[in-house]
């Protein structure tokens, strides 16, 4: 269960990102967060598991306070929130396998970390994980050599590996081809309803959205301005999101082929 | 455009100008005030020394190689010396450059104090590195070795934060976002990004402190130099070119095996 109550940031520069944000996702629930680019979706996932400090509110997982914690608390924590990016963020030089193993850094000790020595039920799982995200064979390879696709998939499998509590997911299919970047954002869906966790996904795509979230946000210059389900998102909320003019444009851009497609989703 | 502020513009342009005519000027003043200080133009001793010169350079003909057996153990410390000076600055580099570089730094006050730290040890030349360890730990390598690794610390140091700096901070933060502690971060999110420049920087630097050691021995800290200075003092001219020549041969083996160390790390 993850709680956020009047979550507000303002940068160093002055600039206030998120003006008192409040959302309470209940259980295993896929979240999308849609807002045009500036609207401050970035900084609220990052805010979660304090990539960037909020200024004020609370933010409450499992009933833990996020906000208060120190160092080794925050890191106890961050154990737990899996993280998945638009650039994938591997570390191109090391084997897919290393990759995902990096998921464990915080659960093993710095010596075990320094000689590469993971626990065999660590390695284990990684393999079962590789495995279930269809790299299956990729092991030893290097991340460089991969394709986005793949990348990202080696990225939600190292999230994966810290048996996340929630997972915080910023435009995992912005730098991918329409195809490619519909499998991984099923792949990411079904994953979190398989472990039974919250999933908060940041998303340009309105229409990829609507079509695999079971709840959308809507972020405009910081304030939650819409919070329902995928049928409610109409040209009315639309229009609250992206101001009256824009919301054509941002559809018809990133979710032209979705947009019948979206339809049928809603629908089963 | 308006007549007044076209005027403005070519005056601005103008006074450009003048300001950068001025400015080379001044340099050339400056350069000229030098060389007639250290008598470049000084004809009556430079047409004294170019016979000079030749009559030096007569002297040195043909190299004389026949000691060629006591230069071996010297060459072999200027090595040994190299190798030694490039790994203590290599090894005392890596934890320095974490802490002179703004991204991995644990705290403002290191991170100026290492920085001076590095400005203040390429400051040194190391030949006056070397005087002092003379003084210090007597003649011999050992003296070399620590003023080659010390003056080397300063550079290698230098490179390595700012390759450090340059680290992409995208898997460094998806590495921190996992919940790893600060020693965590640098060893699987920032080093494995960073190890190649590292080795090259390395491999690059020994070249250099080759060069370096063969001239240690001028100031007593060992190496071949010392057998250069011992010819030197005793006008042993032939002897003096062929341990020169001695010296040009090592240097061009150790650079050409220094590239290709590099060129298998990239
Ligand atoms: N580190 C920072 N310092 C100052 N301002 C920032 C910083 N990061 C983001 N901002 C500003 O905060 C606002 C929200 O940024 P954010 O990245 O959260 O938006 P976003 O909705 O994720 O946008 P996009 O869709 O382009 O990714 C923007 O105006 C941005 O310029
Ligand atoms: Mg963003």
């Amino acid at each position: 269960m993850l709680e956020i109550d009047n979550l507000t940031k303002t940068y160093a520069d002055g600039l206030q990102a998120l003006r008192g944000c409040s959302l309470t996702v209940p259980g295993a629930e896929v979240v999308a967060v849609i807002g045009p680019s500036g609207a401050g979706k970035s900084t609220f996932i990052r805010c979660i598991n304090r990539l960037v400090t909020p200024t004020g509110g609370s933010i409450r997982l499992d009933g833990t306070e996020l906000t208060a914690l120190g160092e080794r608390g925050l890191r106890g924590v961050r154990r737990h929130i899996g993280m998945i990016f638009q650039e994938y963020n591997l570390i191109e030089r090391l084997t897919v396998m290393e990759n995902v193993l990096a998921g464990r850094l915080g659960a093993v000790s710095f010596m075990q970390a320094l000689l590469r020595r993971f626990p065999q039920a660590d390695v284990d799982r990684a393999f079962e994980l590789l495995a279930r995200v269809g790299l299956e064979g990729y092991e030893n390879s290097r991340a460089d050599a991969l394709s986005g696709g793949q990348r990202q998939r080696v990225g939600i499998a190292r999230a994966l590996m810290q048996e996340p509590r929630l997972l915080l997911v910023d435009e995992p299919t912005s730098s991918l081809d329409p195809k490619v970047a519909r499998s991984i954002l099923a792949l990411i869906c079904e994953l979190a309803s398989e472990l039974g966790i919250p999933a908060l996904i940041n998303i340009h795509d309105v229409g990829l959205a609507l079509r695999f979230a079971r709840r959308v946000i809507g972020l405009s210059a910081g304030e939650i301005v819409f919070d329902g389900a995928p049928a409610e998102v109409d040209e009315a909320a639309l229009s609250r999101i992206y101001g009256a003019d824009d919301w054509r444009d941002a559809f018809r851009q990133e979710g032209e082929e979705d947009r019948h497609v979206a339809g049928e989703g809603m629908a089963s | 455009m308006s007549e007044r502020s076209h005027d403005a513009i070519l005056a601005t342009e103008r006074a450009r100008r003048y300001r950068a005519g001025g400015a080379l000027l001044a340099l050339l003043a400056v350069i000229a005030a030098a060389g007639h200080y250290v008598g470049v133009f000084d004809g009556a001793r430079l047409a004294q020394g170019v016979p000079a010169l030749l009559e030096l350079m007569g002297n040195m003909l043909p190299p004389d190689f026949t000691g060629w057996q006591d230069w071996i153990a010297p060459l072999i410390d200027t090595l040994a010396m190299s190798v030694a000076g490039t790994a203590i600055a290599v090894i005392a580099s890596v934890p320095l450059a974490f802490c002179a570089a703004r991204n991995t730094t644990p705290s403002a006050a290191l991170y100026h104090g290492t920085r001076n730290l590095l400005n203040f040890l390429r400051t040194v030349p190391e030949l006056i590195m070397g005087i002092l360890f003379v003084a210090a730990v007597g003649f011999g390598p050992l003296a070399g070795v620590l003023a080659v690794g010390l003056h080397s610390i300063g550079m290698v140091g230098k490179f390595f934060a700012e390759t450090v700096e340059h680290a992409d901070p995208a898997p460094i933060e998806a590495v921190r976002a996992t919940g790893a502690g600060p020693a965590q971060v640098i060893w699987h999110g920032v080093l494995p990004q960073v190890l190649p420049r590292f080795l090259d920087v390395s491999v690059y630097r020994w070249e250099y402190n080759f060069r370096a050691s063969t001239v240690m021995g001028l100031v007593g800290a060992g190496g071949i130099g010392f057998e250069l200075i011992g010819s030197l003092r005793i006008l042993a001219y032939r002897e003096v070119f062929a341990i020169l020549l001695v010296i040009l041969a090592t240097v061009i083996v150790v650079d050409g095996i220094g590239s290709a160390l590099r060129r298998r790390i990239q």
